[in-house]
């Protein structure tokens, strides 16, 4: 971030200015110190190219120890124990051998050896040009994403003044690859699940952006930066004002959270590749690298989506109370964003997968409807900015049954005739 | 100016390779790619906004529209004939092409532009959004009630449950 975008938010922020302590200055003044060292004509593309380098190596290197977490949690959630045999390798020009097992934290290093080495098939009847863009386009467009995310107070690598806009017109290039994928294959179970994929997406697109446009419209801004700098208060320094803590933000958190376990094919709606009935679906003609690269996409979106709704919901890199500040601004953000990940590895454990009907249908006929309830919910705090006092109180009541009564009056004419549901167990 | 002409060069030969090619998913996918350029082009000269909504709308939405039109249209691939019919129709080809690229040029020669000392003026969202919704409210809203319109009734085709589409 240049110089200019520092002077503007620390005009924002007079109290957290004075925490911007040596810590959390430590990765600009890394990087400052070692551009420094090259002429000054090149050091602006330096600038970018380091935080490009980071950002692959950072979440390289964080996607390999989420598909870790992963199967260690989910061996966890179905009482097994999960991988625990890759430990150090044993290298021949060594004289010993460390016979460590590291909990099977090298997994995927293993994995990513795996993945090199398979054999590469391509059918004979694919379109080669376009069988392999698309793995290849789907990581660079889900890479692109994490260009916006505010890490730390210091930390963002484009700031840009249409940073939301920016983040949807890149997620939804994935769409095209989901396309490219499922036709470029020549096979019709292929092309039919590119096309169920296609319908998922396309539909949880559309509560994914109504859920965030109310954090828009309050905050007054699309910038991600200027969205997170507007959550950092607290009440008597300990509640903090995210907007998570507000009756329309929770409710479009949750909204938010649907979508983009849909938005990423994640379990309970990962129809597009359910393994066990449509042999990974669109990527049933992928293998080795190729399918490794729209594994790694899956879940570099997954984690640019969690960064976003950490961004807009969860209060981005502020701390929850203000005496905590002192730990740096980027690290309450990771913090926050392993715990999305954690979440939604624990979602994955717990639910069932849903059925295309039942998936469309909640989509169209309750997330839609509500994440537009939600928006006027959204517009009614706005205009009631000013109101203080006992009024106050009025006003949270009125925004939370705004939100709650359509909830539980539609969920009880959706499921009118289907619940209770009753089971029976053989005795 | 050489981005420029490598995006200009970029985004007409992906449209002229789009129209000579005979598989049409190829065409719509240059097509694609062409209009990628034209944000491109909006992005060089500093229309953010336009540009992320040009992603969005055209490569994010209008491209699967496409997509899905030629994949539900699409006749065998031995019938389908790039070689115009008759001499007729290459007449009305070149007729409406004419016509299109005539209206073009007159609207572009006819518009009164800057002249080019001045810096491009440097549009944040919020000025933006002030424009559209001060002097352009009625448009905007108009465009609003439409989209929302077409939004609910898309969820009431969804929600009347016919028998026969009930599992």
């Amino acid at each position: 971030m240049n110089s200019s975008g520092l002077s503007l938010l620390s005009a924002h922020l007079p109290v957290a200015a004075a925490a911007d302590g040596l810590l959390e200055r430590l990765p600009l003044t890394l990087r400052d110190t070692f551009v420094q060292w090259f002429p000054a004509p090149t050091q602006w593309l330096l600038h970018h190219l380091i935080s490009i380098v980071g950002i692959l190596a950072i979440f390289g290197l964080f996607f390999a120890f989420t598909t870790v977490a992963e199967r260690k949690l989910l061996g966890r959630l179905q009482n097994r124990l999960g991988p625990n045999r890759a430990g150090v390798p044993k290298f021949s020009f060594l004289p010993f051998h460390l016979k460590h097992k590291l909990f099977g934290l090298t997994q995927p290093f293993a994995d990513a050896v795996k993945a090199l080495t398979k054999e590469d098939i391509v059918p004979a009847a694919a379109d080669k040009l376009l069988h392999f863009l698309a793995p290849v386009l789907v990581v660079a467009f889900s890479l692109l994403t994490f260009a916006v995310l505010p890490f730390g107070r210091n930390l963002i690598p484009v700031e840009l003044d249409a940073a939301l806009l920016y983040f949807f017109a890149a997620g939804s290039a994935t769409e095209l690859t989901i396309f490219m994928a499922g036709w470029a294959s020549r096979n019709k179970y292929s092309l039919l699940s590119a096309m169920r994929a296609l319908a998922q997406v396309i539909s949880y697109e559309l509560p994914l952006l109504l859920s965030v446009i109310p954090v828009v419209l309050v905050a007054g801004t699309l910038s991600t930066q200027e969205i997170v700098v507007a959550q950092g208060f607290w009440t008597f320094g300990l509640l903090p004002h995210w907007f998570i803590f507000t009756p329309w933000g929770a409710a479009g958190f949750l909204l938010f959270l649907v979508a983009a376990l849909a938005e990423s094919n994640r379990s309970p709606f990962d129809l597009p590749e359910a393994e066990s009935e449509l042999i990974a679906g669109h990527l049933t003609e992928y293998s080795g690298f190729k399918y490794a690269l729209f594994f790694m996409a899956e879940y570099f979106g997954l984690t640019a989506l969690s960064g976003l709704g950490v961004t807009l919901f969860l209060g981005g890199w502020q701390a929850p109370c203000a005496f905590l500040q002192f730990i740096p601004s980027y690290l309450w953000f990771m913090g926050k964003l392993v715990g999305m990940i954690v979440f939604f590895i624990w979602v994955r454990g717990t639910l069932l997968r849903l059925r295309i009907d039942q998936l469309t249908r909640l989509s169209w006929q309750f997330l839609v409807p509500l994440a537009l309830i939600n928006l006027g919910n959204a517009a009614f705090w706005a205009l009631t900015g000013a109101w203080s006092g006992p009024l106050q109180i009025v006003r949270w009541a009125v925004s939370a049954a705004l939100i709650v009564v359509p909830f539980v009056l539609m969920g009880r004419s959706l499921t009118r005739g289907q619940a209770p549901r009753t089971y029976r167990y053989a005795t | 100016m050489i981005t420029l002409t490598f995006i200009a060069l970029v985004t007409l030969a992906a449209a002229a390779v789009a129209m000579s090619q005979r598989n049409l998913i190829h065409s719509a996918l240059l097509l694609v790619a062409s209009w990628a350029g034209i944000a491109g082009f909006y992005l060089w000269a500093g229309a953010e906004f336009v540009a992320f909504a040009q992603i969005l709308v055209y490569v994010g939405a209008v491209s699967m529209v496409v997509l899905f039109a030629v994949l539900l249209t699409r006749r065998s691939h031995a019938e389908l004939a790039i070689a115009p019919a008759s001499v007729k129709r290459i007449l009305a080809a070149i007729v409406a092409g004419g016509a299109v690229l005539g209206a073009l040029f007159g609207a572009v020669l006819s518009t009164p532009l800057a002249s080019a000392a001045a810096p491009p003026p440097a549009i944040s969202v919020k000025a933006l959004g002030a424009q559209l919704l001060g002097r352009h409210t009625a448009s905007v809203l108009l465009i609003a009630v439409l989209l929302t319109v077409a939004l609910l009734g898309a969820v009431v085709i969804a929600s009347t449950n016919s028998k026969e589409d009930a599992p």
